[in-house]
Parts: structure tokens; C-alpha cells; sequence
């Protein structure tokens, strides 16, 4: 809305209109390779919580994450962010909207040729003019707030894993976003590094106003953060609630995904051909056998 | 049962592959006004793609401009046409070697580094951060090393043409006993600005722009794997000196 | 920051290097290195016959390059060769009954135009015409009159007759190949 916001002047209108929920799918069907992925799903992710997305892997988790991004189009459906239909706007359009969400990348991705400093500084440089002194001063402070101020000299490739992806989130709310997206920002952290990202995420959302969707496996981990979680499998939300309502409710799918069976509505085996035909029995000598 | 399967979408995916590079094309020019804007990114470029070329374009241009000293002064001497040796060589080098030699060890220095960067910055999701960043990968990333390949080649090209010419005279003249003023003068009477030396130019700034879009387009869409960034590396080499060649017949046509 | 300066620094000397080694090249090891292109003026001459004679070929005067041609034509009335002659303005002393003749440099070479000074007292202005022109020597008819002239033995009269016609247009060449 204002372009060149570096402030978050616009926290208190955001909050007047919080009953309404900042991204709304609708009937979303994806088909990537002959795969449907989604087969209409609708989400509403409220204003200024952390909404966390969790399915089993390959049910299009991130999939969701670049739809609402408008990295990729669906084939049918509605997605708006802010009131605005995403599969409708043009690239300019996009770019202006992507000015408004954070992205955490689940490899952090972070520019190799540039230093912390000047990974964090990028989004502000690209888009602003800005005073040398103001950016150095913006990007300290987001580097304070994620407590690498002291590394800001250090180039990616010397940086831990935990490491990098604070400085990915330093990155990815420079601009003071509404939205911020983690896709995966829990996987291949020590315990120590997960925490400190997890206390992050939560503290971030909760002082900025942020609004945030969480993309994640770890249901103990998600569960200390997340005050919504929707639970997607076979391309339906299959489950939707507070972590507490999920621990406890009786579906099938939330016992298999949080209780961790190996088994169940998510098989173990891969849809295959009856075992016996493929080792070379006749399909008659099945019964013969059990007889 | 899938090699047969496998035949005729080769041929197909050969085709969808030339067609895709054209259209990329398209899109770096569309984003070349962009890409004004990140006009430091492009000087950078410049310097990675062109100045750090530099020692091995030297020490090639050196040692071909050496050999064909030598050579043609052995084959010149049986006519007993060493006085040309200057001409043959400049006009060897102005023509044909210069811009060629130069875009193939650009193309094996530069163009592979451009793959094997953009292929990791995709399989590291670099690209789709800028993207979503609001910075178009396409302005920011190919445009300049696409630019910065068009003004390095014919630099490099003309380094490589005076190294060469002066390994020439260092065989010719220092060694072989020619004589200094008829090396010059030959040259100098024979080899035209035009037709020569600005043709040249044209033909390694086209071979430039040929190399480095190949390398961007082999890094932007390479499988973002190591196998596959391995793969666009090599293909980079392949294609840019096929078509370099190939481009060197149809422009020598038009040009001459 | 001063990273990036640095960049910029050897990015800068690397395209000075570049365009340093094109303009030595342009000058140094091309014919503007012989001849400047600077004050010049123009004189025509008319040929039977330019051979190879190229636009930009050189113009020598005891083997000095003096100047260029400009441009060649056809005359349609006449059905002749015209040709443009740019001349230094440094070499304006040129006597007005001076002849112009088109030679080969060198058995193979490209071809020039000669010019074989006269003893008149005034000179060439600019837009005169050569009075005396010789053309361009034809390799193919020297190698027709030497096949005839060198095998005697093999054709009798008639075979004699029609080459000699063909060659015999301008006057010189006999004469120069006997010098040769």
C-alpha cells in the first residue's frame, strides 16, 4: 500500500481489520506432472498469528508456499493475500506485493558473493535509496534481533546452519513485511539452534505484528509456536485446530502424523502390484498357499 | 521399451532446447533496461567474466601468434615470400583466429564459470530469493553477465589479436632474422581498418553475446543438482563452440 | 565497500587495456598507419580495363604510397572505367601530364595504382583528369599469348589470328611482357 513504508507505520490498521484473514485460498487444485497435488483446498490463515502448515512429505507443503507467493500458478482456485487474487497480477504487480513478504528459505539461501551485512542490506538497497548510515543502522538492528551483529563481517560460507537461516530472517524482515513465510526452518538444526529459531519466529511475530506461516515437520517443535496448524495430506486439509485440539482429536490422520506410526492412512508401502505377481507366482497360487 | 519411446522426443527436446534459448534471449533483452539500474553489478561482471580472462587469453594469443610465425615463415620461406609473414599473420589473427581462439577459451573460462555460478545459485534457491525479494533474477543475474560477456569478448579479442601479432614478430624478426621494417610495412600496406580489424571486432562481440547467453541459459535452467549443474557446465563448452564456428562460417560470408 | 571499489578500479583498466589494444592495432598495424586520411584532393582517371582494382587500393608514386581510391565507376557513354583518386594534399606538386597505370604488387598481389611523374610545369588541381592511362595487365591474356607465342610448332595460321585480336586492344602489353 505505501510503497516506500520502512517503518511499520501501518501495525495499527493491520490490527483493526484482524478479524479478516490476511491469506484466503479457495479451491485451490495444483497438477504438477500429471500429479495433483492439491485437489481443492481451502486455508485461512488469520492476521498476526503463526499458522503452521504439516503433512507427510510431498503433499505440496511448499508447493503452497510458492502459490502464495505467486512463484507458481495454480490451475484452479482463488489465493488472496491482503485481498488481492495472486494468480491474477502481473509480474510488476507480483513484485510489488513480494515487497511485502518475507521469505525464509528452507537452505537459507543466502547470496554467496556478499557478506551478512550486505545479504541483509540487499532488499534495501535494491528498492531504496537510502543514506549509507540509515541502512547500516536498519541492518544492525535486524541483526541484533537475531544476535549475529557481531558476525555481520562474516561471509555465508563461514556460517552455521543455525547461523545462516538467522541471517536469512534478518533478511527476510528488513522491510518490515506483514507476512513471513518459513518453509522448513527446522530442518538439520542442532536442538540448540532449533530453539533459538523457534523463540525467534515466536517473538518476531508477536513484537512486529507479524503475520506467519510455518511450513514444518517437527510437530514438537511446531506445537510450541503455532496457534493454528492445518494438516494437509493426499491434497485435502484434512485436520484444522489449535496443536492441543490435534494432539487430541480422533481422525485417523492426526493420530498416524502426530502420534508417528509407521503405518496407516499414510502407507508404508508404495501403491505396488500384489507382492506375489511381482515375485513370480501365479496370481492363483495365492490361495493354494493360504490354504 | 523406453529407448524406443526415448527417439523421437531426442529430436524434439534438441528443438524445444533452441527454442527455449531463443526465447530466453527475448527475455535478457526485455530485461536489459531493468538491469541499468544494478549498472555495478554489470561492472563487476565485467571484471570477473573479462579482466580475470585476461592472463590465459594473453598466454594463448602469446604462443598462437608464436606458431603461426613460425609455421608460415617455414612455408613462406619455400616460396620465398618471408616478407608476408607479418600481413599473413595479422590477417589471420584480425579474420579468423582472434575472435575465434578467444571465444572458445572464453567460452571454456568464462562461459563454465557463469554456468557453474548461476546453476548453484539456483540449486541453493538464490534465484527464487531474489525473486522474492522483488529483484528480477533475469535483470540482476543474466542480463549483466550477458552484457558483461558482449564488452569483454571483443576486449579480449583485441589483446589476444596484439599478443598474437607480437609473438610473431618476436619469432619472425627477433629470432628467425626477418627484417623489422618490411614485417611493418607489409602489414601496415595490406591489413585495412574496415574490412579487417573492425570485422573482427564485430565478429567477437557477436561471438561474445553467443557464449554468454549460452552459459546464462545452460546455468538459468540446469536441474538444480550437482549432476546436473556438472551437465550444463559441459554443455556450455559443447554448444557455445558448435555454434561459435558455425556462426564464423555465415558471418565470414556476410562479411567478406 | 572498498571491496567494491576495487572491482571497479580493475574492471576499468581491463576495458582501458582492451580499447589501448584495438587503437594499436587500428593504427599501428593497418594502412592508416601509412596514410592519414587528412587533407587530400581529387583527380580522375579513365581505363579500358581496372582488373582487380579495389576501392581504398593504394595510389604509389616511385613506390610511395600517396593516396587511395575513392571510388570506381562506369562511364555509360564511353563504356569506361572510371576511377576516383584521392591524393595527400602534401603531394600537390604533381605535373599535370603525369600518367596513370594500374600494376599488380608483387606475381599474385593486390592491385595499385602507379603513377609515372611527367615533366610539364603545371601541376594537377583538384577534379583533373589524366591524359594518359594504361590498364590493368590481365594475367589470363599473358597466358594466351604465351600458349601461342610458345607453341609454334602446334598451330599454323588461323590459330595465330584470334588472340592476337583479343590482346591487341591496348598497345602496351606486348612491350611489357617482353620486359618482364
Amino acid at each position: 500500500m505505501e510503497p516506500n513504508r520502512v517503518t511499520d507505520a501501518s501495525a495499527p490498521a493491520r490490527a483493526a481489520q484482524s478479524d479478516a484473514a490476511l491469506v484466503q485460498v479457495r479451491g485451490l487444485r495444483t497438477v504438477l506432472g500429471g500429479k495433483t497435488i492439491f485437489d481443492g483446498i481451502d486455508l485461512d490463515i488469520p492476521r498476526g498469528k503463526i499458522t503452521a502448515i504439516m503433512g507427510p512429505s510431498g503433499t505440496g507443503k511448499t508447493t503452497l508456499l510458492r502459490h502464495i507467493t505467486g512463484q507458481l500458478m495454480p490451475d484452479a482456485g482463488e489465493i488472496r493475500v491482503d485481498g488481492i487474487n495472486v494468480p491474477t497480477l502481473s509480474r510488476n504487480a507480483l513484485f510489488d506485493l513480494r515487497e511485502k513478504i518475507g521469505f525464509l528459505f528452507q537452505n537459507s539461501a543466502l547470496l554467496t558473493d556478499f557478506s551478512v551485512f550486505e545479504n541483509v542490506a540487499f532488499p534495501l538497497r535494491q528498492h531504496l535509496r537510502l543514506p549509507e548510515e540509515i541502512v547500516r543502522n536498519i541492518v544492525l538492528t535486524k541483526l541484533q534481533a537475531v544476535g549475529l551483529r557481531g558476525a555481520a563481517e562474516l561471509m555465508p560460507s563461514e556460517l552455521s546452519g543455525g547461523m545462516a537461516r538467522r541471517v536469512a530472517l534478518a533478511r527476510a524482515m528488513i522491510r518490515d513485511p506483514m507476512l513471513i513465510l518459513y518453509d522448513e526452518p527446522f530442518v538439520g538444526l542442532d536442538p540448540i539452534a532449533l530453539n533459538q529459531v523457534l523463540k525467534l519466529i515466536r517473538t518476531l511475530n508477536d513484537t512486529l505484528g507479524l503475520t506467519s506461516i510455518l511450513v514444518a515437520h517437527e510437530f514438537a517443535a511446531v506445537s510450541r509456536a503455532a496457534d493454528l496448524v492445518y494438516l494437509i495430506a493426499g491434497g485435502k486439509v484434512v485436520a484444522r485446530g489449535t496443536p492441543d485440539e490435534l494432539t487430541r482429536a480422533d481422525s485417523a490422520w492426526t493420530k498416524q502424523f502426530f502420534g508417528g506410526d509407521a503405518d496407516g492412512p499414510v502407507p508404508f508401502q508404495y501403491p505396488a502390484r500384489d507382492y506375489a505377481t511381482d515375485l513370480g507366482f501365479p496370481p492363483r497360487m495365492q490361495p493354494e498357499r493360504a490354504a | 521399451m523406453s529407448a524406443v519411446r526415448k527417439e523421437p522426443s531426442r529430436i524434439a527436446d534438441a528443438l524445444a532446447q533452441i527454442g527455449a534459448c531463443g526465447l530466453f534471449l527475448f527475455q535478457i533483452l526485455g530485461a536489459v533496461p531493468k538491469s541499468l539500474r544494478h549498472i555495478k553489478e554489470t561492472v563487476r561482471q565485467i571484471w570477473f567474466v573479462g579482466a580475470m580472462s585476461l592472463v590465459i587469453i594473453m598466454t594463448c594469443g602469446l604462443f598462437v601468434g608464436m606458431v603461426l610465425g613460425l609455421q608460415l615463415y617455414y612455408v613462406l620461406s619455400i616460396f620465398g615470400g618471408t616478407a608476408a609473414l607479418g600481413t599473413v599473420v595479422s590477417l589471420a589473427l584480425y579474420r579468423e583466429l582472434g575472435p575465434v581462439v578467444t571465444a572458445l577459451l572464453f567460452a571454456g573460462r568464462a562461459g563454465t564459470s557463469i554456468t557453474a555460478e548461476i546453476g548453484l545459485m539456483r540449486a541453493t534457491d538464490q534465484l527464487s530469493a531474489m525473486e522474492m525479494m522483488a529483484v528480477d533474477p533475469l535483470a540482476y543475474v543474466a542480463a549483466p553477465r550477458f552484457l558483461a560477456g558482449i564488452i569483454a569478448m571483443p576486449l579480449l579479442a583485441c589483446v589476444f589479436n596484439a599478443l598474437g601479432i607480437f609473438g610473431a614478430h618476436l619469432v619472425g624478426v627477433t629470432w628467425l632474422g626477418l627484417d623489422n621494417g618490411t614485417f611493418w610495412s607489409n602489414m601496415t600496406s595490406s591489413v585495412d581498418v574496415w574490412k579487417d580489424v573492425v570485422n573482427g571486432v564485430w565478429k567477437s562481440t557477436a561471438f561474445g553475446a553467443v557464449v554468454a547467453l549460452i552459459a546464462v541459459f545452460q546455468g538459468y535452467t540446469t536441474p538444480p543438482t550437482s549432476e546436473g549443474v556438472a551437465y550444463a557446465t559441459t554443455r556450455t563448452v559443447v554448444f557455445s563452440s558448435i555454434v561459435v564456428l558455425a556462426l564464423d562460417f555465415v558471418m565470414t560470408a556476410f562479411l567478406m | 565497500m572498498t571491496q567494491r571499489r576495487s572491482y571497479q578500479v580493475g574492471t576499468g583498466l581491463f576495458i582501458l587495456l582492451g580499447f589501448t589494444a584495438l587503437a594499436y592495432l587500428a593504427t599501428q598495424t593497418t594502412s592508416v598507419a601509412n596514410f592519414s586520411q587528412g587533407d587530400s584532393y581529387t583527380l580522375n582517371a579513365r581505363f579500358t580495363n581496372i582488373g582487380q582494382l579495389k576501392l581504398r587500393a593504394p595510389v604509389k608514386l616511385a613506390g610511395v604510397r600517396i593516396g587511395s581510391v575513392e571510388s570506381i565507376a562506369l562511364d555509360p557513354t564511353k563504356l569506361e572505367a572510371q576511377v576516383k583518386i584521392s591524393i595527400d594534399k602534401r603531394y600537390h606538386g604533381l605535373p599535370d601530364d603525369s600518367s596513370a597505370a594500374i600494376f599488380t604488387s608483387g606475381l599474385l598481389g593486390d592491385q595499385y595504382v602507379g603513377i609515372q611523374p611527367g615533366g610539364s610545369p603545371d601541376m594537377f588541381k583538384d577534379g583533373d583528369e589524366f591524359v594518359l592511362t594504361q590498364s590493368s595487365m590481365q594475367l589470363e591474356d599473358l597466358i594466351g599469348k604465351f600458349l601461342v607465342n610458345g607453341s609454334p610448332s602446334q598451330k599454323p595460321a588461323d590459330g595465330d589470328a584470334p588472340p592476337a585480336k583479343d590482346a591487341g586492344k591496348p598497345a602496351a602489353p606486348p612491350s611489357d611482357t617482353n620486359k618482364h
